[in-house]
């Protein structure tokens, strides 16, 4: 009896000690977060970005969609239009906010499409390996064979633009890297041995794969998705700056880039605003993400 | 190596062959039937039936297909619905300028992302690393197409120094970076065309050569006694056929995704033939150019793939 007695003491000493020494590992990344001041900083300009987008109606001085003949095109800080007017004479900050929704929207929506669908392939072409990982990673290399530019354009282009055409081309365009990602993950962790543990206790394959294999395969996806917001708000931009997004008279900064254009000659300044919005909103996702992979300790 | 390159090859086959199968689907993406697409809205009944016929789209689609790949190996792709001239003459005429900004830009990426990144990896974690570190973040976060009007604003507008759009009042016809005349109009092209590519070589040179500072023979080079110069050209020369990849598989990039950045300056090439066509809603110069750009970017990684196995023999063993 002493025998027990001393070991479970033993035992008690030795998990707390252990809980002293290991944090978890979230309690980990959200300290090493706590003192990335960049992270945190650009982190807090997405949120101000997106607030300004979601509360756009209540935050935005003026109506983005009324149009003014006698107030066209006038420079920045041109009384009451803090950042000027645009070629029909709308207040470009009021058509900022309202053009964020748009940009944010099709920034990530189709990571968050392709995330799923791109990731669940990956994970079963991983899992399952043999030819039916033949299959859907041959297939994805073909789609490989487009620079992302391209096929967004192929497929957006052909379909005759809009919104969600150019939804549908975007999520189309993610799907191969993170089916990539994810398959790597899958196939690196499938053959180790805990996965075989759960197999030989009988586990069945869904629960291998929901309880031991997605943990796994989670942090590198989501980390990698987040890089890819950027590039999506970056090619979505680029397509309304086609003509291949939104309708005018929607407010959308691609769209305010493309007929701005027209007008550099006149209010160069004015013309450069929507591209910046569009600049800073993909450099803050790039940087956050960067920090979230450093801080979460990811290899891709 | 020969098997290897003969591996590589037939690997390829698969892909580009996938490539036209996408292409030749693309048709039937578009909104209607494919023969409103090829014809103009006020063709007659007669010539629908016609074309219907020409191309074969009352066959089963697999047949439609064979066809359409046999016509297009043959160089037929069809004729452009906007300028009545063959697809492939417009598409090939527009591939040699994008082909020469590309190079330029993927060139100045190259020269200035290979030395910062050199000396970022060298000195890694102090100020000047941030700083490369810094430009490689803005290279891959800038809108180029954005960056592009920036740069007309400033040298067009603003200094009057440099051409805005257009490639001159010769045009593309012999074409030469020699003559400056032609050269101004191709500066900001490259320029913008640049950044991106600037960001992302840099960013793999910084640690590429990172990586390789960190193994043990750099400790014998120097523990023999070796000037930190030697030492440095022992690592970049290890490091560089992983950067000479990422700089070909940018130019692949570039290529087959200039067409923003030659919309804003009306640079003739195959972005600009591909936004008109997407515009006038020209689909058989769409398809076609997205074919021949696609097919390009896989010769592109092919090409790259061979030349790295043939400069470092140690990825044949991979």
């Amino acid at each position: 009896m002493t025998d027990v007695t001393l070991s479970t003491e033993y035992q008690a000493v030795a998990d707390a000690a252990t809980a002293l020494k290991v944090r978890g590992y979230w309690r980990t990344v959200g300290q090493r977060l706590r003192y990335d001041h960049v992270t945190l900083l650009f982190a807090l300009l997405i949120v101000t970005i997106a607030l300004a987008a979601i509360f756009a109606p209540l935050v935005a001085p003026l109506d983005p969609l009324k149009t003014s003949m006698a107030y066209r095109l006038k420079p920045i800080g041109f009384r009451g239009f803090l950042l000027g007017t645009d070629e029909l004479g709308r207040d470009v900050l009021s058509r900022l906010m309202y053009g964020g929704r748009m940009s944010l929207l099709m920034g990530l929506t189709p990571v968050a499409l392709a995330t799923m669908i791109g990731g669940t392939l990956g994970v079963v072409a991983g899992f399952l390996g043999g030819g039916i990982n033949m299959l859907i990673m041959r297939t994805m290399d073909i789609f490989y064979a487009f620079p992302s530019v391209l096929l967004a354009v192929a497929i957006s282009g052909t379909m005759g633009g809009g919104m969600s055409n150019g939804l549908i081309a975007l999520t189309l365009v993610f799907i191969p890297p993170l089916c990539r990602i994810a398959e790597t993950a899958t196939t690196q962790v499938r053959n180790l041995d805990f996965v075989e543990a759960a197999r030989a206790s009988g586990a069945p394959t869904r629960s291998i794969i929901v309880h031991h294999i997605l943990g796994n395969v989670l942090a590198p996806v989501l980390i990698y998705a987040s890089s890819l917001i950027s590039v999506a708000i970056l090619l979505a931009a680029g397509l309304s700056f086609l003509g291949l997004g939104v309708e005018p008279p929607t407010p959308d900064w691609g769209l305010m880039l493309s007929t701005l254009r027209q007008a550099i000659y006149v209010q160069p300044y004015v013309c450069a605003l929507p591209g910046l919005a569009i600049f800073i909103t993909s450099l803050s996702f790039n940087l956050v993400s960067d920090g979230l992979r450093q801080a979460m300790d990811v290899r891709i | 190596m020969w098997f290897y390159t003969a591996q590589r090859i037939l690997y390829a086959v698969p892909i580009a062959i996938g490539v036209t199968v996408i292409c030749f689907c693309l048709i039937f993406l578009a909104p209607g039937d494919p023969i409103q697409m090829l014809l103009p809205p006020d063709a007659s009944q007669q010539d629908v039936e016609y074309l219907k016929k020409l191309y074969g789209f009352d066959r089963p689609i697999p047949v439609q297909y064979l066809k359409w790949l046999m016509r297009a190996a043959a160089g037929d792709l069809g004729v452009s619905l906007q300028s009545s001239r063959p697809v492939l003459d417009e598409v090939s005429r527009a591939l040699s300028n994008t082909v020469v900004i590309s190079l330029g830009a993927v060139m100045l990426a190259f020269s200035l992302a290979f030395v910062l990144g050199t000396v970022a990896a060298y000195y890694v974690g102090r100020a000047i690393d941030r700083i490369v570190t810094c430009i490689s973040v803005v290279g891959v976060s800038v809108p180029n197409y954005w960056l592009g009007i920036v740069l007309i604003i400033v040298f067009a507008v603003e200094l009057g120094i440099l051409p805005a759009t257009g490639m001159g009042s010769k045009g593309s016809d012999n074409f030469s970076l020699r003559n400056w005349d032609q050269l101004q109009y191709a500066i900001l092209p490259i320029v913008t065309m640049s950044m991106v590519p600037l960001g992302i070589i840099m960013r793999s040179t910084r640690s590429a050569v990172a990586e390789v500072l960190a193994q043990d023979f750099i400790l014998t080079l120097r523990a023999k006694g070796l000037g930190e110069l030697a030492v440095l050209r022992h690592c970049v020369r290890n490091a560089l056929p992983q950067i000479l990849a990422v700089m070909g598989l940018q130019f692949g990039y570039l290529v087959g995704g200039s067409i923003l950045i030659e919309t804003i300056f009306t640079w003739p090439g195959t972005g600009f033939l591909l936004s008109k066509a997407i515009l006038t809603r020209d689909i058989p110069v769409l398809q076609g150019a997205i074919l021949i750009l696609a097919l390009c970017f896989v010769a592109t990684n092919l090409v790259v793939d061979l030349i790295q196995t043939a400069v470092d023999p140690r990825i044949k063993r991979a």
